[in-house]
């Protein structure tokens, strides 16, 4: 609208170059992407960028995922790059992983990390464990990734938040991504990083749209592994969470703003190794502290957060 | 009688050739430069041929297998010395015995190929190019093992050999994704996927039978029958204990594993046929351990010294290729004997490397836990005391 009245109010010689301005405004538009086209785009990059990059996992391929999240990628890249695999968790995650060890970078996907629980030691022994037991000459270069936690009425065996499982252990990479950025951007690091990363998507957030900004619509963009994000400023308290929770922190802290409570929402992304400086910073700065995750709470992600702000200097700042 | 009466023959007559030319002389009138030998046939499983029942052997091969056998029997005596005298700690599980099965399957392969294993590794880690230095040090935990000291001696890594794997079974599926590789890379590489009788009997290894099968992954399993999966025998944990034909719906063979030579050609067979792309392929190799599961089983609880000892006297791999090489006129027992000294030398060289070199230093405690990562430190034993992390 206010473009329409400039073009009324200038000279007609500047009408040409206002045209041109105006189609230069609108092109990088505003993209709505979900979560899941943002994995997608991110696995279709790395796909195409890198021929040693393949997906595997159940019903990836002609299923198009069983949450669609690599829908079209099986018509894109065929057999040999996308595969289906039985349900045999634990054999597909070990095959995944010498894969990796014999010089391929394999993308294995859980269909729910539940299921990730019957190959965990492939995950942990044979993935994490290698790089340090050969001394440095045996390299892991694979992705797990897969949807985390708790979905809508599933029941407890299909709902546990595996955080804190992965989170736990030295070798392995653990990031948790919240909104289409995180994802699209954190997929394609830990495709690119030569160390097992374990991606932990959220079920309930894959449909949920949100703003791509630009340089996020590149084909070389990546959030780096192992750094949080302040999704919002503030002065008084500071909330820290990963993945669907952070969503309803930024949700709390619209509704504790009309009572002048001003919050710091702090996205991890990364959930080892953490980013506890700018933790540090934020409770060094607002004295309050809250984490939110949708683990359960005894040995969690919030344990350790709580911990280590007790073990640093954030601890003498903190009042509550 | 006929072969003491050559043993003595051949040993007059390296005594009469003092002068070294009359020696070579000797040698050359003396030693055929091959031979052929009878192996025997391998009991075969939806197979319609096995491999060849007779094999040549030449002079140079059969010293080379001789050589690495005696080199790994020594190698893995010393290793029990040494782990008495508490310079090993940990687990060692010892491959004597099993030397044919090592070597004979080193030779039936390219170095361009992959193997995987189990813990009982020290004997492939061997063939497939540690030398003995590397591999003491590492069991002893130094500086100059082959993983730094780091992984010991169930974490041993080298090209194209992927350990050495602690978890029983896991190696299973790891191997079929090496295999999977190969085929990606198409490059015609094969992948070796060693278990044992007692690992057979993992579900992995019926999970990794059937994607190798679906997808024909070019993957040899070879499953190590040593008759005894820890203290327990294979009768009594295998409803089946033909473990040539647990792959199913995968052919498989039966082989002489105290036999390199027949090591050797089977493993030429099931290689050749992967590489053919008809899929993958199960060896069982019948062998035998000499020591116990570990260093802490005396080995003899469920099984009687009279087994061991009968197996030692009649199937003894070394004993069996050197007899054959003998008989054949492809050696003289003094080759053999000078090979014998040369391999002491190099054992008692490496146990002086093995037990003089430094341990790594605490401050290397937190290296190689990530891979191509900027420096970063890691939290020790409190909150003060921080490792810095190289990659």
């Amino acid at each position: 609208m206010a473009a329409v009245s400039g073009l009324m109010r200038r000279p007609l010689e500047q009408v040409s170059g206002l045209l041109r301005r105006r189609f230069h405004r609108t092109a990088p538009a505003a993209l709505q992407v979900t979560v899941r086209d943002a994995i997608n785009q991110g696995m279709d990059e790395e796909l195409e960028r890198d021929e040693k990059v393949f997906l595997l996992g159940e019903e990836v391929a002609q299923y198009d995922g069983a949450y669609k999240v690599s829908r079209g990628l099986w018509k894109k890249y065929g057999d040999k790059r996308i595969i289906d695999t039985p349900i045999s968790e634990m054999g597909f995650a070990g095959i995944a992983v010498g894969a990796a060890m014999a010089g391929l970078r394999p993308i294995c996907e859980f269909m729910t990390f539940n299921f990730s629980m019957q190959a965990i030691d492939q995950v942990i022994n044979s993935a994490a464990k290698t790089y340090y037991m050969s001394g440095g000459l045996q390299p892991v270069p694979i992705v797990f990734r897969g949807p985390n936690g708790a979905s809508a009425g599933v029941a407890a065996q299909h709902s546990q938040c595996f955080a804190a499982w992965y989170g736990h252990c030295p070798g392995l990479k653990v990031v948790s991504p919240w909104n289409s950025e995180d994802a699209k951007g954190l997929i394609k690091s830990a495709i690119r990083d030569n160390n097992p990363v374990v991606v932990l998507e959220n079920e309930l957030m894959y449909g949920v749209p949100f703003e791509l900004p630009s340089e996020a619509q590149s084909k070389d963009f990546l959030i780096p592994i192992g750094k949080a994000k302040i999704e919002r400023q503030g002065t008084h308290i500071t909330v820290v969470a990963h993945s669907r929770p952070v969503g309803h922190c930024l949700e709390a802290a619209t509704v504790l703003s009309k009572e002048g409570i001003e919050c710091e929402v702090i996205n991890m992304r990364t959930i080892r190794p953490m980013d506890i400086e700018t933790i540090e910073a934020s409770v060094m700065k607002t004295n309050h502290l809250v984490t939110v995750e949708g683990g359960w709470p005894q040995f969690g992600v919030g344990a350790e957060v709580c911990a280590r702000i007790m073990e640093g200097p954030a601890f003498n700042f903190l009042d509550a | 009688m006929k072969k003491i009466l050559t043993a003595t023959v051949s040993r007059v007559w390296s005594g009469v050739a003092q002068k070294p030319a009359s020696r070579v002389l000797v040698a050359s009138c003396n030693f055929s430069k091959d031979a052929t030998f009878e192996i025997k046939k391998c009991d075969l499983y939806r197979l319609e041929e096995g491999p060849p029942d007779t094999t040549v052997l030449t002079r140079e091969d059969g010293l080379k297998y001789y050589r690495m056998m005696q080199t790994i029997r020594r190698m893995e005596l010393k290793a029990d010395q040494l782990y008495k005298q508490k310079f090993i700690r940990g687990f060692c599980h010892l491959c004597d015995g099993q030397e044919a099965c090592c070597v004979g399957l080193e030779a039936g392969i390219n170095p361009t190929d992959h193997v995987i294993t189990s813990y009982r590794a020290h004997g492939l880690c061997y063939t497939r190019g540690l030398s003995v230095r590397s591999i003491l040090a590492e069991l002893t935990g130094r500086k100059g093992g082959c993983a730094n000291g780091k992984g010991g001696s169930m974490h041993m890594y080298a090209k194209n050999f992927y350990g050495g794997n602690g978890i029983v079974g896991a190696q299973g599926p790891l191997g079929a994704g090496v295999a999977l590789a190969c085929k990606y890379k198409g490059k015609n590489e094969v992948c070796l996927t060693l278990y044992g009788d007692g690992a057979a009997n993992q579900g992995q290894i019926a999970e990794a039978y059937n994607m190798a099968a679906l997808w024909k992954l070019p993957c040899v399993f070879i499953c190590e029958n040593n008759l005894y999966g820890m203290g327990t025998s294979a009768e009594r944990a295998a409803a089946s204990t033909d473990y040539y034909k647990r792959g199913n719906f995968i052919p498989g063979l039966r082989v002489d594993g105290m036999d390199v030579l027949c090591v050797r050609e089977a493993t030429r067979f099931a290689a050749d046929y992967c590489r053919s792309e008809k899929g993958p392929i199960v060896m069982e190799l019948l062998t035998y351990r000499y020591h116990g599961h570990s260093m802490s089983d005396p080995g003899v609880s469920y099984r009687t010294r009279q087994e061991i000892q009968n197996v030692r006297s009649k199937s003894d791999p070394i004993m069996l290729l050197k007899n054959r090489m003998v008989d054949s006129k492809l050696a003289t027992i003094e080759e053999f004997k000078e090979i014998d000294v040369e391999v002491r030398k190099e054992i008692d060289d490496a146990v002086h490397f093995a037990t003089t070199d430094p341990e790594p230093a605490l401050e290397e405690l937190g290296h190689h836990i990530y891979c191509d990562n900027p420096p970063f430190e890691v939290r020790g034993t409190s909150q003060w005391i921080k490792f810095k992390s190289l990659p």
